[in-house]
């Protein structure tokens, strides 16, 4: 689950980062109130959406007046952003974030991540903030420093000690990054988090370290014992239908084909797309109805499916373990009778345990199912079905 | 041979009495699974399937001699479980919950560390589909119906994916010595390259299938251990070639994050190691006859 940059700094602030003032704003007049109550004489409004790239796409704007404030915040407000990682359509702006600024010195970098390699936390720093990462790696590979964090212990002060120093940092400077690592550490580790990016980390002319854009992501299996990130979900920035699958608990990620797919585990599910890609087509969605494939698991996922105007045919292919494919068999005919599927070609291909039973079941619905034996032989009439429709 | 089980290892449940601990503690002993010994707090004494029940893993060790246990516990103490069962001297640990916290794994690999290396239980999962040896044993949760017992290791990150391929072996005359489901999660406690290790080994296997998905270092660090370390034919796929960057494809580990993470990528570096990468999911099956035969 992914947080607004404001959120990220409530969360950091709490944990002991220091962040310039600011405030999240609703509505333009909500905007410039901010502005008079955090004070100074320059401030930043900053599109709230779920990823980055914001600056160079608009969504960061400088302000010197209150004026200027407002118009920011309408310029903004209500608009879809479109950055180099929204996609095309972009994600809707609903919230802005009114920040003093204060000319800083410094950019520095300062992320952690899991890594899935030593199976423990990276902390990655570098002198060069304000650009991504990826950059940072290409430009300047030496110049990236790491630490890793002993799981047993949590990570050290002077690990924290070691990296503010050789980030070049004057003493004044490094026990407020210390300060900072540390604080950050602890906010990645007790709240779950996956990722945590500042960036950049900056430094101001007295030797103040802060905060000044923050991103985090948390772990959705631990979501169940971090109520307060739960609490901070914002559903907009996430596509309607991917949040109405997770409130079915199935898996959807929406994508741009014309075959739509329903599918049990979600390793099939992978390859069932990539098949249909072999077979000349291009998957509308990836779709895990779960080891279940209950009746009204598959109900719910065609709603799902079909709710892609895009969809022009429909594939089904559940290999059946536990679950016997007559029971699944049983579920996709009541599915299509009770959602009424008309006009898109259906393919279904079951597998696994009685196999025949299904087929039967199928076979005798009197509804028009192209059935499949193997998973080519699926995607190619699924395929072919969308050829032939069009 | 195979690997990993066979019909005499000794298995204890984890969670025996829940719903889905009970329902595949049932299949396992069906399936000739020598289930000895069940744990749930609270219900030590009672007997389950015919098997008795303990409160503790300890106590279920020491009363049974189990060597392997399979963990049906619900995510948020599932760790636990698994921490239990090591301490208690359980060698192979199969964790089949999906939903633990990525921090709690990184924990239990930890905790791990603590027993020497000959004495480090091996553990398989979670959020995987188990381990089988055809005709021999099953500790997990897969229809063991679709398996033949043969020659072809097959490790699996995906639990239907690998259902595919077994059965895509049967249907070609094909078995398997033993398939394990190393797990969709970005942290499990074994990769590919520990099993592969023990396929060396084991006479009984002639080739392997390895089957991986996007996200994460595990097919790729197993593809260059194969080149310079292991004697026999190796088959890969990388399940995920369609999948956009950043997204996660249900497996809380299948997402592309890094340079390296995508199918492509992987593929090549499988291909460059010298692996025979099927050429798509409906032919894992073929590949893998057709590396035999010219074996």
């Amino acid at each position: 689950m992914d947080v607004h940059e404001y959120q990220a700094k409530e969360i950091l602030a709490s944990h002991g980062v220091d962040i310039p003032p600011g405030t999240v704003a609703f509505s333009p007049d909500q905007a410039v109130y901010a502005a008079t109550e955090l004070g100074g004489s320059h401030w930043v409004v900053k599109a709230q959406i779920h990823a980055g790239a914001r600056g160079k796409a608009g969504g960061v704007k400088l302000c010197r007046t209150y004026h200027e404030v407002q118009q920011a915040a309408r310029d903004l407000l209500g608009k879809r952003l479109v950055t180099g990682q929204t996609g095309p359509e972009g994600k809707p702006v609903q919230r802005v974030y009114v920040e003093v600024a204060d000319p800083f010195e410094r950019e520095l970098y300062l992320g952690y991540v899991l890594d899935r390699k030593l199976e423990r936390v990276r902390v990655i720093a570098s002198k060069h903030g304000g650009m991504e990462i990826e950059e940072i790696a290409k430009n300047t590979p030496d110049e990236l420093l790491q630490v890793i964090v002993e799981p047993a212990v949590g990570l050290q002060q002077f690990q924290a000690r070691e990296l503010a120093f050789q980030l070049g940092l004057n003493i004044k400077q490094v026990s407020r990054a210390v300060k900072t690592i540390m604080g950050a550490y602890r906010a990645f580790r007790d709240n779950d988090a996956t990722m945590l990016e500042i960036n950049p980390l900056v430094v101001t002319k007295d030797d103040k370290v802060l905060a000044l854009d923050a991103k985090m992501s948390f772990d959705d299996n631990a979501l169940f014992r971090r109520r307060n990130i739960v609490d901070m979900n914002d559903p907009s920035q996430s596509d309607p239908r991917e949040a109405q699958a997770a409130e079915h608990s199935l898996n959807y990620i929406g994508l741009d084909g014309e075959i739509g797919c329903i599918v049990n585990g979600a390793g099939l599910a992978m390859a069932t797309m990539d098949m249909i890609k072999h077979a000349g087509g291009n998957p509308a969605n990836f779709l895990d109805v779960g080891g279940g494939a209950s009746p009204e698991r598959v109900a719910t996922a065609f709603r799902l499916v079909l709710s892609d105007r895009r969809v022009k045919v429909v594939l089904v292919n559940i290999f059946a373990g536990i679950n016997r494919c007559d029971w699944v068999a049983q579920g996709v005919v009541d599915a299509v009778r009770a959602e009424k599927i008309e006009g898109v070609p259906l393919v279904v291909r079951l597998a696994g345990t009685n196999v025949e039973a299904g087929k039967k079941i199928i076979a005798e619905s009197g509804i028009p199912i192209i059935q499949a034996d193997t998973l080519a032989e699926a995607a190619e009439k699924a395929v072919a079905a969308y050829k032939g429709a069009k | 041979m195979s690997i990993l089980i066979d019909e005499k290892t000794p298995i204890l449940v984890q969670g025996i009495t829940g719903d889905k601990g009970s329902f595949h503690t049932k299949e396992m002993i069906d399936y000739g699974s020598n289930v000895v010994a069940g744990v749930t707090p609270g219900k030590g004494g009672k007997t389950h399937h015919g098997v008795p029940v303990f409160n503790t893993v300890r106590e279920a060790v020491r009363e049974t001699g189990a060597q392997a246990s399979i963990t049906f516990v619900a995510p948020a103490f599932c760790a636990d479980a698994i921490m239990e069962a090591a301490d208690s001297g359980v060698r192979l640990i199969c964790s089949i919950t999906d939903g633990i916290p990525a921090q709690d794994m990184m924990r239990v690999k930890r905790y791990f560390l603590r027993f020497p290396k000959d004495r480090r239980p091996m553990m398989v999962g979670p959020n995987c589909a188990g381990i089988i040896s055809p005709g021999k044993a099953m500790l997990g949760i897969m229809p063991g119906h679709i398996y033949k017992q043969g020659a072809v290791g097959l490790i699996s990150r995906s639990g239907t994916l690998g259902y595919e391929a077994a059965s895509q072996l049967k249907a070609l005359g094909l078995g398997i010595s033993t398939s394990v489901g190393i797990g969709g999660d970005p942290i499990n406690g074994s990769s590919f390259l520990d099993h592969l290790v023990l396929f060396d080994k084991d006479p009984e296997t002639k080739a392997v299938l390895i089957i991986g998905e996007i996200g994460g270092p595990q097919e790729a660090e197993a593809s260059a251990w194969i080149k310079e370390n292991f004697s026999k034919p190796v088959i890969g796929f990388v399940a995920g070639l369609t999948a956009p960057k950043g997204r996660r494809m249900g497996h809380a580990g299948a997402i592309i994050s890094a340079s390296g993470d995508s199918a492509a990528e992987k593929t090549e570096i499988m291909k460059s190691y010298g692996l025979t990468v099927a050429p798509s999911p409906a032919e894992f099956g073929s590949t893998v006859a057709k590396v035999l035969q010219s074996a």
